[in-house]
């Protein structure tokens, strides 16, 4: 796995998850803390396409060997797209958080919630 | 498919067609068929693809295989809050007896006078180790006994009209102890522990209304602590009318000390493979009795096991199974629970009697203590701190933070490694309130000799990490097999041979 | 120094000073005095293994076993013969004594066991997806429903009075804790006939052959459960499995049953095992043990649990079961019976007992007295209706030594007179002509004493 990394072009939740937004769209995943903390991932059930999900609130669960953690949404919206690769290889979320390993694309409810979010350097701080 | 060893094959892989052990007895009666005497759309169309196999192979297939396992009988097994004590020889030879081996459940109570009569000494007893008077031995197991409680408490508050929601667990907790609570249909609410590894009776404090129908403990607790403030926690859940259960997992350390239901809880569950020597079997049977107070009674399961005594018969005792509970919470099995299992723990009870239960946890106290000291006398304490500065009772807890930051292996590295040295590891990683977790319980039957070579072997793979601790990191090396993927197993399962 | 242990007053003395205090009590000190017990425990004093093995033995010999008489009980249990093979394998060692393998390099041979284990259960079931055991058949009802509940959410049970009493009992126990209604399908001579279900319903839970006997059309139900959008529970008898089509052809989601049968002693009710299976979809709600295969580092074939997350040590409160300690050991028995038995054995085994139930269907029901509870297809256990007090019969049967079967009046109160008769390979016919001719002298006896109690006035 490579070192740590924490893209700049995110914004980033407390709960180790980070958004890329795009207008009114944005894809979320999970930090590479994160990944780090679980172990191996082996399973990701997605939530459905047109599910609602909160900010701050459990959109689904990813699964290592030894663990299972909640994934929180950073931003609220209506799931547009999943990320169907992962049930094959579910793997790709340890070995490129931020890229193959994106987990859900979601349609904004309230674009101005991103200014709650913190930026790379503010959450990599918050790390030590 | 994942290339086959001769070692590993399966028992399907070694079987050839026409191959067989089984000789069937000759048919007697007239010979009509099958598809006369059962519908032939519900027929199988295949019959299934059993091993075809003769018995020398079967032996040594299983020989060969049980060969690949490490056990108690061969080497030391502290593993922490599992109670690896010796599994006493005599009780299989009791368990066979035809009377106990083969007696069906549903034989007329008056046919089965002995096995009911043991059943309840057996209660009796267990009743008088607990404090508790009340005895159901019907759950399968530790987390069976620990649902027939929380059913037992939601019948409790039922029956006084109440509807609660919710059951305390803390941090510390099996983890047998929160997935019951949900299959019992309650809210799960966690209550911390303090600095000194006690349940932080603040905590407590605030989340203890009526809301709770229960506080699920254990005592000592999972950190191998005695719980110093249980007398003010049994009055905070009492005082909001819940009830206060007890997870008997750790009742190797207080027998003929002091009792669960003298320290105010109502309910206990045994660990009769435990506590109470039933062998483990690779992961089972077990059996998991309860014991409640008065108040909790009326709702034990049904049926109770019950000594009538009959003026008829000059007062002799008749031992039944009474089904008339009406407020019972009704059955969690069939039959009467696993009396095999009983019968070796009456077995058990029987030869230590109560001198030798009490000097069971003054050693096992004892044990623990003496390896902790050893362990700090060879140095390892300064790798793998006690997690809590407090003499411990049959089990400690110690944290590997230290050794992952300065020589750079975690504890499961430490665990494989020990694996090289022919003993089983201590529990790995719980309780999760422990950074790097390893529990560690000795048990009563174990040398001191054994105690002091693990410690010198622990000491030794520390040594050897600050060394190199790439060694312990790829470890181990001489078991049947090495690291396995796990990931790899979790991702793509594949849980049964393709045939 | 008490039995098993082995610390002298010198290994205390040198522990004691290595601790660094000076007597065991003060190692208790935490324990505050209020708590403390003050006394021995008010049980006998430990006796020698001698005195133990002669008041066990005391006690195991006041107890009739199926040695002891010719029985015919059945209802979930079944004296099968059990191969001395089995015994010298469980009782050894490396499979009695270990733990549940959470270190699996060193748990090869257990590990190996469950997955050929769940292999033969998939195979006798017809369905992908099994665990490596749990407790026994109606916890395992219970269990199913669980996972029922968690794929669906629906708020009802419909469930077959054919199913073992115990089974529906169990389900009722821990249904109502989930706040989940149970309702019973009746029975029509002797087969289930299903309610109209509705979008409540989350599952419907059949047995096959039922209780009191007879094979279902388990096909017709399930089909029924999956228009409604219920799932379909179904507990098997095992050695029925290798003659009936498979649950898993059946259209049932989650087979499950009790392993007793299969190669584990009847021991008055337990230690036995639970076995259960499902489809593909419901894997990741599966409770118990999971072995699963994988490669170690140097690329041999090796054996883990698996699918861990779903268990209580990890997912805790949001698991799918509580389960840890299962049957281990009892399952094992179950592999090795099967494997024993083979392809062909398996069989034939199922094919003679279902000639012999037969045989002993007819010459009971041709007795005077003595009908059919019902007339669908049996296999291995049908119920008769006596003419005559149930009891009554039994102790006159008990008389030449044979126990003729189950009363059913307890459980089954609209069949006061029914009694179920097993049948298994160790029934030969000459004990169910036995059982015929106690069975019909019983029955006529109890009539001649009626009709004298009759003529004669009731206070006779």
């Amino acid at each position: 796995m490579a070192d740590a990394t924490y893209p700049e072009d995110l914004l980033y939740h407390a709960e180790h998850d980070w958004a890329r937004v795009e207008g009114e769209e944005a894809t979320f995943g999970i930090t590479w803390f994160a990944q780090d903390a679980l172990g191996e991932v082996v399973f990701f059930d997605p939530p459905k396409i047109g599910a609602r999900i909160r900010k701050d609130e459990s959109y689904t669960e990813i699964e290592s060997v030894k663990a299972v953690s909640d994934v929180v949404a950073p931003l609220s919206g209506e799931v547009i797209a999943v990320n169907e690769a992962l049930s094959d290889s579910p793997e790709t979320i340890n070995e490129d958080p931020y890229g193959e390993g994106w987990l859900v694309r979601v349609k904004l409810s309230d674009p101005a919630e991103a200014e709650s979010l913190m930026d790379a350097a503010t959450y990599e701080a918050s790390l030590s | 498919m994942i290339a086959a060893e001769e070692q590993t094959l399966t028992v399907f892989e070694r079987s050839r067609p026409g191959r067989r052990a089984f000789v069937a007895p000759a048919l007697d009666v007239p010979e009509r068929a099958v598809d006369e005497l059962l519908p032939a759309e519900l027929l199988r169309g295949q019959e299934p693809r059993l091993p075809e196999i003769s018995e020398p192979e079967l032996v040594r297939h299983y020989n060969r295989l049980s060969k690949r396992n490490f056990d108690l009988d061969t080497g030391f097994y502290p593993l922490g809050s599992c109670t690896m004590k010796h599994n006493p020889k005599l009780h299989e030879r009791v368990a066979a007896l035809p009377g106990n081996a083969a007696l069906h459940p549903l034989q007329d109570p008056r046919y089965a006078q002995g096995a009911l009569e043991l059943m309840w000494r057996l209660q009796v007893a267990l009743g008088e180790i607990a404090g508790l008077p009340h005895v159901s031995l019907q759950p399968s197991a530790g987390s069976h006994g620990e649902l027939a409680g929380v059913l037992l408490t939601r019948a409790f508050h039922e029956d006084r009209g109440e509807r609660r929601t919710k059951v305390l667990t803390p941090d510390t907790a099996h983890g047998t102890n929160p997935a019951t609570v949900t299959m019992a249909g309650y809210d799960v609410v966690k209550v911390g522990s303090d600095a000194r590894g006690n349940v932080d009776l603040d905590d407590l404090r605030a989340k203890a209304d009526e809301q709770v129908a229960c506080l699920m403990l254990t005592n000592p607790s999972t950190l191998g602590l005695f719980e110093h403030g249980i007398e003010e926690i049994a009055r905070i859940v009492h005082g909001v009318g819940a009830t206060l259960y007890y997870d008997g997992a750790n009742l190797n350390a207080i027998m003929g000390v002091c009792r669960p239901g003298d320290m105010g809880f109502d309910i206990v569950h045994f660990n009769l493979h435990k506590t109470f020597t039933q062998p483990h079997g690779g992961g089972g049977p077990g059996s998991g009795p309860i014991a409640v107070s008065d108040r909790i009674e009326p709702y034990l399961p049904r049926p109770q096991i019950v000594c009538r005594r009959s003026e008829g018969n000059g007062g002799e005792p008749f031992f039944d199974l009474d089904y008339d509970r009406p407020k019972s919470i009704g059955r969690l099995r069939g039959f009467q629970g696993n009396y095999g299992v009983f019968v070796r723990s009456y077995a058990y009870i029987r030869s230590l009697g109560a001198e030798g239960l009490r000097e069971v946890s003054e050693l096992a106290v004892l044990n623990a203590n003496y390896l902790l000291a050893r362990l700090r006398q060879e140095g390892v304490l300064d790798y793998l701190p006690a997690a809590y500065e407090r003499v411990c009772m049959h089990e400690f807890v110690l944290s590997g933070a230290p050794m992952r930051r300065e020589l750079g292996i975690k504890t499961l590295d430490l665990a494989k490694r020990l694996l090289d040295f022919g003993v089983h590891p201590p529990t790995v990683y719980f309780p999760l309130i422990v950074d790097e977790a390893l529990l560690i319980e000795p048990t009563e039957t174990e040398t001191k000799e054994t105690l002091d070579r693990f410690a010198e072997i622990v000491a030794a793979i520390l040594r050897e990490a600050k060394d190199d601790p790439e060694i312990a990191r790829a470890a181990p090396y001489t078991t049947p097999v090495r690291r396995l993927d796990e990931a790899a197993a979790a991702r793509r399962p594949v849980i049964r041979q393709p045939l | 120094m008490s039995t098993y242990t082995s610390a002298t007053g010198e290994d205390r003395r040198e522990m004691l000073a290595a601790i660094g205090v000076a007597s065991i009590e003060e190692l208790f000190a935490d324990i505050p005095k209020s708590i403390r017990l003050g006394r021995e425990l008010d049980l006998d004093s430990g006796r020698s293994e001698q005195e133990v093995f002669a008041e066990l033995r005391a006690l195991a010999q006041r107890n009739v076993s199926t040695q002891d008489e010719v029985s015919f009980l059945g209802a979930g249990m079944y004296d099968h013969y059990i191969p001395a093979l089995i015994d010298s394998i469980t009782g050894r060692s490396e499979f009695l004594t270990p733990y549940t393998p959470y270190q699996p390099e060193i748990s090869q041979g257990g590990l190996q066991a469950m997955f050929e284990y769940q292999t033969a259960i998939c195979e006798l079931t017809g369905l992908p997806v099994a665990n490596a055991s749990v407790y026994e058949g109606p916890s395992a009802v219970a269990a199913a429903g669980y996972v029922a509940k968690l794929t669906n959410g629906r708020r009802r049970f419909v469930v077959s009075r054919g199913v073992h009493p115990h089974s529906r009992e169990a389900l009722a126990t821990l249904a109502h804790g989930w706040e989940m209604d149970v309702v019973e399908a009746p029975l029509h001579d002797g087969l289930t006939e299903l309610p109209e279900l509705d979008g409540e319903v989350s599952a419907i839970v059949l047995q096959q052959p039922n209780f009191l006997g007879a094979v279902e059309d388990i096909p017709a139900l399930a089909q029924a459960a999956h228009e409604a959008g219920a799932l379909v529970i179904c507990a098997c008898d095992p050695h029925s499995l290798a003659l009936l089509k498979p649950p898993g052809e059946c259209g049932v989601d989650l087979a499950v049953g009790e392993g007793q049968p299969l190669g584990n002693r009847l021991d008055f009710g337990g230690p036995s095992f639970g076995f259960f299976a499902s489809t593909e979809a419901l894997l990741r709600r599966m409770p118990g043990r999971i072995a699963g295969e994988t490669r170690d580092l140097e690329g041999r074939r090796g054996f883990v649990l698996t699918l861990q997350t779903r268990e209580q040590h990890i997912r805790r409160e949001r698991a799918t079961s509580n389960i840890c300690t299962a049957q281990a050991l009892n399952a094992l028995a179950g592999v090795i019976y099967l494997s024993w038995l083979g392809r062909r054995g398996f069989v034939e085994l199922a094919t003679l007992m279902l000639r012999r139930t037969a045989y002993a269907r007819e010459r009971l029901s041709a007795l005077d007295g003595v009908e059919l509870l019902h007339e669908q297809p049996v296999f291995r256990e049908f119920a008769v209706s006596l003419d005559a007090p149930v009891q009554r019969v039994i102790g006159r049967c008990r008389e030449r030594g044979i126990n003729p079967g189950y009363p059913l009046g307890r459980e089954y109160p609209e069949h006061e007179r029914g009694l179920l008769v097993a049948i298994t390979e160790q029934r030969t016919r000459e004990d169910i002509d036995r059982l015929a001719d106690a069975l019909g002298a019983a029955v006529a006896a109890e009539r001649a004493g009626n009709r004298a109690t009759a003529l004669h006035g009731a206070g006779a």
